[in-house]
């Protein structure tokens, strides 16, 4: 078996979603190849040589890839995918992008968030917002997967030695322009990759409340989230929304305030080692996920907490 | 322009789903069904465009079984102008749903093509992407913001990083997020208004494409159950625990 996988990075380093695929790639089994496609990427493809575990990194560095447009990268996945067995990617808003556009021009169909890997061809995925796994068994010849990352650990970023290969890009296809990305600014450890997470909901309020659930995670080294509740309502940006359609999280801690804990939202951070709700509502469904609950005024107990910490 | 919006029939949002007892699936079975709520906007954004004067017609489109009119005439309702409903009993795969998108292309030449961003039942996202594949036409998945400029669409995409803007050629295949807009409800005097609009039912047969599924599900299984929590009495004790019991902090 020889496996592709797409690398996410920022052109410098590796995001460390693509650590987590690559020990899904580990668990089908065979060679493996990173392709790293950016626009000045040389620093990536450096970074993903010394993963453990690769068998070539295949560097592709071109104009045309700049802001990762789905149809420049699909046109390049589907140019590779001939000598390969499975591509994988992660199942994040990159991979999600390109990956079903790659295999619709493969014609062949993608196997969408796997969490585990039963054999080369069969995996089990949630479905029904995590209420239900799907164990399926894919006949095409080449294997489209996406990985949900939580659901494996992350591959060994340093001590490789693999050799980068250089790969040329297909032709831009003229169809659409990267304009550009804002992000907010947060010194804050990234959500996906953060052990301890604390997230406010529709109960925080406003936006000005959720600086109460900033110092907590100071002091823990946390990350801040929210429920879609709170992003809709305006008081953080979406890349703070964690659940079905935002991300999907398993730290160690995961603090749910002022969250009554919607079926969308549990699917995103059911996973997480210990979960602590924090409600006024004792009825909130969030505490039937919860391993420790406090009904309560958060007003009152987040404060306490920060003290208390 | 024209826009062609596919639509889903779901279980409703707020149902949670129960495995059957013989793991073959989900049970449906007198289960509250609902449209897909991504599709919900991937609709609104398509009428408020007509209203704009954007375009001039809003076609829906859906694919499943007989009773998927329910979710179509709904989209009449909010106010689609027509509705083509491809009847198959199969549960089909996203690259057989866009194989299908591509004949409705071909037969309707619609400008833009919008779809929501995933089923909230199989959770795959691919449709659209697919669809713009086979189209050879531009995509942009994960809308929060559309406007047409200049004969090309202007996309907001929300993005694990934040906010993206692209720019896409038309005729283009859009997918809707959440917050792209806020659906409206269909008033009463529109739902029977919907009952009278155009809806053109297509066999899947008719078609003569190749929509075999390339998966097989072995089994549907209920999701691991976690162990039951206790309630603490106050912040401290929490702490406490979390110290001492849980050892995370």
């Amino acid at each position: 078996m020889s496996i592709l996988v797409i690398a996410e990075h920022d052109n410098a380093t590796l995001v460390g979603a693509t650590l987590n695929t690559v020990t899904a790639a580990q668990q089908i089994g065979g060679d493996i190849d990173l392709l790293v496609a950016g626009n000045g990427c040389s620093g990536a493809a450096q970074a993903a040589s010394q993963v453990v575990g690769i068998n070539r990194v295949l560097l592709t560095d071109d104009a045309s890839l700049e802001g990762f447009l789905a149809e420049n990268v699909a046109d390049l996945v589907v140019s590779l995918a001939g000598n390969y067995t499975h591509v994988l990617a992660a199942a994040t808003t990159f991979g999600k992008n390109f990956m079903p556009r790659a295999a619709a021009l493969l014609d062949v169909s993608q196997i969408s968030e796997i969490s585990e890997v039963i054999s080369a061809d069969t995996f089990v995925r949630p479905v029904y917002a995590g209420n239900a796994m799907a164990k399926v068994q894919s006949s095409d010849s080449i294997k489209l997967i996406t990985v949900r990352t939580t659901k494996f650990d992350a591959a060994a970023e340093t001590g490789g030695d693999a050799a980068i290969e250089t790969s040329t890009a297909a032709a831009d296809s003229g169809l659409s322009r990267f304009v550009g990305v804002s992000t907010s600014e947060s010194e804050r450890v990234e959500l996906t990759s953060a052990s301890i997470v604390i997230s406010g909901g529709r109960g925080m309020q406003n936006g000005e409340n959720f600086h109460m659930l900033d110092s907590v995670a100071d002091k823990l080294g946390a990350a801040v989230g929210a429920s879609r509740a709170a992003v809709d309502a305006g008081f953080v940006p979406n890349d703070y929304q964690v659940g079905q359609t935002g991300k999907v999280i398993a730290p160690d801690l995961y603090i749910a305030v002022g969250i009554s804990g919607a079926i969308q939202h549990l699917a995103g951070m059911k996973d997480s080692k210990t979960i602590v709700a924090i409600n006024k509502d004792s009825e909130a469904p969030i505490f039937q996920v919860a391993d420790y609950g406090l009904v309560a005024d958060l007003f009152e107990a987040v404060p306490e907490l920060d003290k208390a910490l | 322009m024209k826009v062609l919006v596919g639509v889903k029939r779901v279980l409703d949002p707020q149902v949670k789903a129960r495995v059957k007892a013989d793991k073959s699936g989900i049970d449906l079975t007198n289960a509250k069904m609902t449209m897909n709520p991504f599709c919900e906007n991937a609709v609104e954004e398509a009428i408020r465009l007509r209203e704009a004067g954007t375009i001039e017609e809003v076609i829906v489109l859906s694919i499943g079984a007989a009773k998927s009119e329910e979710t179509l005439r709904n989209a009449l309702a909010l106010g689609a102008d027509r509705a083509i409903l491809v009847l198959t009993e199969d549960v089909l795969e996203p690259l057989a749903l866009a194989k299908i998108f591509k004949a409705i292309v071909a037969k309707e030449t619609p400008d833009l093509v919008l779809v929501g961003k995933q089923a909230i039942d199989d959770e795959c996202n691919q449709t659209g992407q697919m669809v713009s594949a086979l189209l050879g036409w531009p995509q942009a998945t994960f809308a929060s913001k559309l406007e047409i400029v200049d004969g090309t669409a202007q996309v907001t995409r929300e993005v694990d990083s934040g906010l993206e803007t692209i720019n896409v050629n038309i005729p283009a295949v859009i997918s809707a997020d959440l917050r792209l807009n806020e659906p409206r409800y269909a008033s009463l005097p529109n739902v029977m208004k919907a009952k009278r609009k155009p809806l053109e039912k297509i066999d899947i047969a008719d078609l003569g494409l190749d929509t075999a599924n390339r998966m097989t599900t072995i089994e549907v299984m209920e999701p691991p159950a976690r162990a039951s929590g206790v309630m603490v009495e106050n912040v401290a004790e929490l702490v406490e625990k979390l110290r001492n019991e849980a050892k995370v902090i």
